[in-house]
């Protein structure tokens, strides 16, 4: 029989945790973990009651019923009650935006321009930064982090994973979408932006229309000079990147879809507090939609916002993932894990919450293929708890990326 | 000094106090499970209230029922004290303005709009009793007020009144980094302290001269509404509720304290842990905020979900508090739950969402628990009030039902949507990067 020892347990005794944080520093070719749930939620089929993950250098190998896998004796094994896939925040700026909130670690925005779709996150996501470390310990495996809805075009997002190493070894994919935002925080001071939402619609047309100009010309003559802001926007134009909108009230909403279909752009509808409002038109443009945090502060353009919002769309068969979003003061960020949890006590069913900071955020942010649910060659990103995963008195007892145990704090 | 002159006060009390007598039938809810707080919990319980108080509580077939009762049979929903919250900034509130650090004549109660959507937000998430408090960007930024959310449409009739008819309150002070600015604002915490000290001292001799007239000595000095309040507060008649993070600023609260002998409630306290033993030693009640994560400012680093934990463990006075809209009331009860998460006793955890907070307002001889004798004030839930799916149903205030979720424009403030928040104001002192 293996050693099983209840993680919790292990947790309490130093030089224990120490042997085991030595062996995960061995090379990954050589790890090999199951980890037990009373309760795995694969997000792929049924949860399965007694379930065990098989995972093999960084991926997963196998999952199924205990009785379907056989630990092998002396194989490390860790207990938890319920284990989830590693939690997808489908939309954040931690990394850009930093737990001091002083200009030093503030990189979500640049404000000498309007519209700079040009800068890019891996340029300014710090890996290190304590409000990854939090959010990892809280079950975030994966961020689509970047640059934040404060500007028309406020530059690029990346998705990556929270293990804290550099940004390019954790990075999942580093141009992930452009992000903009049609709200009163894209209005520009002192004659710097756009003033009105008819403006800032205006200016988004104008930089499109010379995004198409500047490829049509670069067409004609591969010589001429290359401009990385329209290069940005090509990527748009040719639906090689969706754009992220960030739009709360209605008419933003249908200025986004306007927008979308003049330049047939793909777009991801962001934050959406008014979207019950014009639920038949978004539907109609079946863009995927990354709905504010379910704690958001309701007030300004988000006064009308609902805790039942995740409920209704996924009732109403919509395509929608849910998000840490944007924060300028306290909290710094929040925790998609909790926002989940919060839609679920208004109405959302359990497993649609779940599904909305796993399978479903990595499907809106087409990483599927590697994240967001438990199957045999994925990424071995999973959570452990030791009771229902959105109880607020339940605890994170684990979290384990690419296979290694990144945190075993108790939280 | 009286918020309303005491005649007036004493007629607001005859107008308003119908509120608790208007409750002429007894009430019995039966088959409830019961959270006294103060008092193990009773799973099948039943609780007779009557004119506003309540009349008698225990297990179900232990409680006489009045024979004239409104009976209702509660089918095991939970029913607890309605909550408290010693921190919240709803209606609106502002205090004190830019024109110096120490504003003590300045009243909150003049500033608020008790028909601003943050009211029957309260309601919605199950508080009773909250102090609305002028915010930290000011070493002292004025008058607190002590509000029952009774549903009323001007203060007067949301005021709590000591037995002499004065409207209850404390009062704002704050160290740390908020209060700090330019001039005449302190440019470091030690100027900070000092500006306090200068302040208090000539609160001291003014309530020497206040004294000595009173004792035939002398001519009583002329009327200064800045010192009155500060008199007040060395006299213990007000509270300090001291907004302080870091755990040097924590000990600097506490010297003040000890040197001038008010009396004190910390709020925030996000380096709790760190200060323990000497919030122990000085006996001061800690009101404890919990956001999602730590920092946002550099005096909240140190935020920990185990804070209320390691102070309980000390036998510190635990609550919490919405800082509404830092954290939003409706979800109130989320706080005391992430308390238990960081290793607080369910017990404590409880207690830091009703008795714990009634008592740092000098209400827990009134409100916080279920008492006979204590005010009808309630929360019905429909499960465990740990539990994330546990809903608030209804909210009591003395005797009177306050908020029903089952009713649409209760539930509109519940939930939200569109006319939900209409309006709403927030006043924040130090939101964003340079404050």
């Amino acid at each position: 029989m293996s050693h099983a020892t209840p993680l919790r347990a292990l947790l309490g005794h130093a030089t224990r945790t120490a042997a085991l944080l030595a062996v995960l520093a061995l090379p990954l070719e050589a790890q090999e973990l199951f980890v037990r749930a009373r309760l795995l939620h694969t997000l792929a089929g049924p949860k399965v009651a007694d379930g065990i993950v098989h995972v093999r250098d960084g991926k997963i190998a196998k999952v199924g019923h205990r009785s379907q896998i056989a630990i092998p004796s002396g194989a490390r094994v860790l207990d938890a009650a319920e284990v989830t896939p590693g939690l997808i925040d489908a939309h954040s700026v931690v990394g850009l935006a930093g737990w001091l909130n002083v200009p030093h670690d503030q990189d979500q925005v640049e404000r000498s321009t309007p519209m700079q779709p040009e800068l890019r996150a891996i340029d300014a996501f710090h890996s290190r930064e304590p409000l990854v470390g939090w959010v990892r310990s809280l079950g975030v495996t994966t961020l689509h982090t970047g640059h934040a809805p404060l500007a028309l075009l406020s530059g690029q997002t990346m998705i990556v994973k929270t293990r804290g190493r550099t940004a390019e070894e954790d990075s999942l994919r580093e141009l992930a979408m452009i992000a903009g935002c049609l709200g009163d925080d894209a209005r520009g001071e002192g004659g710097k932006g756009p003033g009105t939402r008819a403006k800032r619609v205006a200016l988004l047309r104008q930089e499109l229309l010379g995004a198409q100009a500047y490829l049509a010309a670069r067409e004609k003559d591969p010589a001429k000079p290359r401009e990385l802001k329209k290069e940005a926007l090509a990527l748009l134009l040719r639906r090689e990147r969706p754009l992220l909108l960030t739009a709360h009230r209605a008419n933003d909403i249908l200025n986004a879809l306007r927008l979308a279909q003049e330049f047939s752009l793909e777009l991801v509808l962001d934050g959406a507090s008014e979207i019950a409002q014009v639920l038949p038109q978004v539907r109609a443009a079946g863009c995927g939609v990354i709905l504010h945090p379910t704690m958001m502060r309701h007030r300004g353009e988000t006064e009308s916002a609902s805790m039942e919002t995740a409920a209704l769309l996924h009732r109403e068969g919509l395509r929608f993932a849910l998000q840490s979003g944007y924060e300028s003061y306290v909290p710094k960020t929040r925790v998609v894990l909790w926002e989940a949890a919060m839609a679920a006590a208004y109405g959302l069913p359990r497993e649609a919450a779940l599904a909305a900071i796993t399978s479903d955020a990595a499907r809106l942010l087409r990483i599927e293929a590697r994240v967001g649910s438990l199957e045999v060659g994925k990424d071995a990103d999973l959570v452990l708890f030791d009771g229902d995963p959105f109880e607020t008195t339940s605890h994170v007892i684990g979290v384990v990326i690419d296979g290694e145990l990144v945190s075993d704090e108790v939280r | 000094m009286l918020l309303f002159p005491r005649p007036l006060g004493a007629a607001l009390l005859v107008l308003f106090a119908p509120l608790a007598s208007a409750q002429e039938r007894p009430i019995a809810w039966l088959g409830a499970h019961l959270i006294p707080v103060s008092t193990p919990e009773i799973p099948d319980g039943a609780i007779v209230f009557h004119r506003g108080r309540i009349a008698a509580l225990g297990a179900r077939g232990a409680v006489a029922i009045p024979a004239d009762a409104e009976v209702r049979e509660l089918g095991g929903r939970v029913v607890m004290p309605g909550l408290v919250c010693t921190h919240s900034h709803i209606g609106g509130a502002a205090g004190a303005d830019e024109s110096s650090p120490i504003q003590p004549d300045v009243r909150v109660a003049d500033a608020i709009d008790v028909r601003s959507s943050g009211f029957p937000k309260a309601r919605a998430g199950g508080l009773t009793l909250v102090n609305v408090m002028p915010g930290s960007g000011h070493l002292l930024s004025g008058q607190t007020i002590y509000l029952k959310l009774r549903r009323g449409r001007t203060l007067e009739e949301l005021l709590v009144r000591d037995e002499n008819g004065r409207a209850m309150g404390g009062i704002k002070m704050a160290n740390g980094t908020n209060s700090r600015g330019a001039p005449p604002f302190p440019g470091t915490r030690a100027k900070s302290a000092a500006l306090v000290r200068e302040e208090f001292v000539r609160a001291q001799e003014y309530r020497a001269k206040l004294d000595a007239a009173a004792a035939g000595n002398g001519e009583a000095p002329a009327r200064d509404l800045r010192l009155e309040a500060l008199v007040e507060v060395l006299r213990g008649q007000r509270v300090v509720h001291h907004h302080t993070h870091r755990h040097d600023d924590i000990l600097t609260v506490l010297r003040l304290a000890q040197e001038f002998g008010f009396r004190v409630v910390l709020h925030h306290v996000s380096d709790g842990a760190l200060a323990a033993r000497e919030i122990a030693a000085a006996k001061a009640p800690c009101s404890l905020i919990v956001i999602d994560s730590p920092g946002g400012k550099q005096e909240a680093l140190g935020m920990r979900l185990d804070t209320g934990a390691v102070l309980e463990q000390h036998g510190v006075l635990v609550a919490f508090h919405t800082d509404d809209g830092i954290t939003d009331s409706r979800w109130f009860l989320r706080s005391a739950a992430l308390g238990a998460r960081g290793g607080m006793t369910r017990a404590g955890a409880l207690k830091s969402a009703t008795l714990a907070g009634a008592e740092m307002l000098d209400l827990g001889a009134r409100t916080g628990s279920l008492e006979i004798g204590k005010d009808a004030d309630f929360c019905v839930l429909s499960g465990d009030p740990l539990s994330v799916y546990s809903r608030v149903l209804e909210t009591w205030v003395e005797g009177q039902k306050v908020f029903d979720l089952a009713d649409p424009e209760d539930r509109l403030y519940a939930v939200g949507g569109p006319g939900a928040s209409q309006g709403e104001t927030y006043v924040s002192c130090c939101e964003g990067v340079s404050r």
